[in-house]
């Protein structure tokens, strides 16, 4: 049996050594249920979103469609939109339509035929690179193909990578 | 560093000599073991509010859609079961640590003067402790909460005078329960009651430390120990007891969530948490027009002779081996209420319901019956085949089953609920003489085929 010192000293790494375990078996699961993403609940379809032979070449055109997306413990159905760039007579690709700086929604100017963003003055050429502003990458494009002449798109890919920035389509 | 740090802040806020001042409480001579089950009680709250908090972060506050925001909590979030049953166990075992708390304080005599209020302010503290159980009960918003809400509710509305009051209180309208009684159980069990228990919590301990802890006769003569570490010590060993105990029932005992709150659900039996069960059976006791007594009278009575106690037994304090009497009233009350609990547990059928579990449903078990005839369809065997018989007796001609197939028969979702395996096959064979003037015509199936069908249609959701 301790005593004395000897004694307090092991009470005290004791007491300290069974609340750093109850912390850790609290506090780990607490974690990866607050930064662990949830479980995937299915997977994305293609949405046909415009007729290629309809779309205008040399302009980007935004198109409005509603898709499903996986909202918690919910699957809404909601509006979003893209803008679609015809390359060519069977070739398309669809931009995002979220500025890749803080999310504002950005627009077309026809007259300098680039893209704005209203809230830092960030503008994209037509394929979406970086002319001015603080955005930091290009703007982020949606999976897309062309079948039978219409133009699908799937998942919003980030422009550098790293995931998806936009949200699931 | 941490020195000048720690300097710093108890110079500026003097923190760090309270929690010394604290520490240093002297405790009579005869404290030990007995005395944890304060401190484990205090510990329980803490689990049960950061469990608490974080179920909150991905949970939906209403009627409806609480049960699925649960069952994506224990479904789809990494570590969700775990905190779920971390929440749930540790409100059960919130009841039991409380009661032990108490019957420790009752048997030492450590409600007499000058610890009435202490006790007192206990007593408050145990009935919150019964009113988060009672709210919490509802918030998965299952078939179990539904109905368990409904019987306290009746129960409740039915105290004389006070009643029709108390009813519109809770949010009850004609009888029934909803929206409003749900918003306001979960206002209490998230707003209300948590502030209230801290307060009293704070209060409780503020008494104690008035008052110091009970000593027993013959320890003024002894040196005091200290509270720390000794004391603390021995208290933290039994808060981590308490914590493996609880963390390995949240590890392996599965709380199941039942299907959704159907208040069109006949079949379904209420039952209370297991700590109320004894006043669901006491009911049973008091047939007819005496049934008050049960519901409403002894209750009454019970609640009034704990807060009576100090007053009732003022007699000085003497040794734990004199107190008989309190003691054989502990034993005879424990072997009241055990004997009641277990007339109600076993009183209780095993019910399809019981045994259901949403969040135990796999994929397969939503496809449709052409979905499973599909060559790649990811199903169990049983179900593929039952598929191929279903196709080929046409009974999706009558019947809906995952949302296919005709309404001219009863739908096959959640027939688990109404009808039983062996009724089913009696049914396939004859189904006239099970339900007289039914249209279905007999289905001989070959035993394999009869075995699978039963087991896909008893393992077809609920809607």
């Amino acid at each position: 049996m301790l005593q004395g010192p000897d004694r307090r000293n092991f009470l005290v790494l004791a007491i300290q050594g069974l609340g750093a375990v109850i912390a850790g078996a609290l506090g780990l699961p607490a974690l990866s249920y607050l930064f662990a993403p949830p479980k995937a609940k299915n997977d994305v379809a293609w949405i046909e979103v415009a007729d290629l032979a309809k779309l205008p070449a040399g302009e980007p055109a935004e198109i409005i469609f509603s898709h499903k997306r996986v909202d918690g413990w919910k699957v809404v159905t909601e509006k979003t939109s893209a803008w679609v760039v015809k390359t060519g007579e069977t070739e398309a690709f669809a931009l995002a339509p979220a500025c890749t700086h803080l999310g504002c929604a950005y627009h077309w100017k026809h007259d300098s035929k680039e893209f704005t963003c209203p809230c830092h003055a960030s503008s994209f050429s037509i394929d979406g690179k970086v002319q001015a502003g603080p955005a930091p990458r290009p703007l982020d494009r949606y999976e897309s193909r062309v079948v039978n002449g219409k133009v699908q798109v799937g998942r919003v890919v980030a422009s550098d990578g790293a995931g998806a920035g936009g949200g699931k389509a | 560093m941490l020195r000048g740090v720690l300097e710093w802040l108890d110079d500026r806020t003097g923190v760090v000599t309270g929690v010394r001042h604290f520490l240093d409480e002297d405790i009579p001579a005869s404290s030990g073991w007995h005395q944890v089950f304060g401190s484990i009680a205090m510990f329980g709250f803490l689990v049960q509010a950061v469990t608490g908090i974080l179920l909150a972060l991905n949970y939906a506050p209403t009627a409806g859609e609480a049960y699925y925001s649960l069952k994506y909590i224990v479904m789809e979030v990494t570590g969700g079961r775990l905190i779920r049953q971390l929440h749930h166990w540790g409100a059960s075992l919130m009841i039991v640590i409380v009661a032990l708390h108490m019957i420790q304080v009752f048997i030492w005599g450590g409600y007499k003067k000058p610890r009435e209020a202490t006790w007192i302010v206990g007593v408050v503290l145990l009935l919150m402790t019964l009113g988060y159980g009672l709210t919490g009960y509802l918030l998965p918003w299952d078939n179990r909460a539904y109905w368990g809400t409904v019987v306290a509710t009746q129960i409740a509305a039915s105290a004389p005078g006070a009643g029709p009051y108390i009813a519109r209180l809770m949010g009850v309208v004609d009888g029934a329960i909803g929206s409003v009684t749900f918003a306001r159980f979960y206002a209490i069990h998230v707003l209300l009651l948590p502030p209230a228990t801290m307060a009293l919590m704070l209060l409780h301990v503020f008494l104690v430390r008035r008052h110091g802890v009970a000593p027993l006769p013959g320890d003024e003569v002894l040196p005091k120990k200290k509270f720390y570490p000794g004391q603390v010590f021995k208290d933290t060993l039994a808060i981590f007891v308490y914590f493996a105990i609880l963390y390995t029932l949240a590890v392996v005992a599965r709380v199941p969530l039942e299907r959704m709150a159907d208040p069109t659900d006949t079949s379904y039996i209420p039952r209370p948490d297991w700590y109320f069960l004894f006043l669901f059976q006491l009911l049973k006791l008091f047939p007819g027009s005496l049934e008050m007594i049960g519901s409403i009278v002894l209750p009454t009575l019970a609640i009034i002779a704990l807060f009576a106690a100090p007053f009732i037994d003022r007699s000085k304090m003497v040794m734990v081996r004199q107190r008989g009497f309190a003691m054989g009233l502990v034993l005879l009350a424990a072997a009241a209420w055990g004997s009641l609990t277990y007339a109600a547990v076993a009183g209780t059928p095993k019910s399809a319901h019981s045994e259901y579990d949403a969040t135990l449903v796999e994929p397969w078990q939503h496809l449709t019956p052409k979905e499973l005839l599909k060559p790649d369809a990811q199903a169990p065997d049983f179900a593929k085949l039952a598929a191929r018989t279903y196709a080929k007796s046409g009974c999706t001609v009558c019947h809906v089953a995952n949302g296919e197939g005709g309404k001219m028969g009863p739908p096959l979702n959640g027939i688990m609920f109404r009808r039983d395996r062996a009724w089913l096959e009696a049914h396939f064979i004859e189904p006239q003489k099970m339900v007289p003037g039914s249209t279905m015509p007999p289905y001989k199936f070959a035993p394999p085929e009869m075995a699978a069908m039963l087991d896909w249609l008893l393992k077809l959701p609920p809607d």
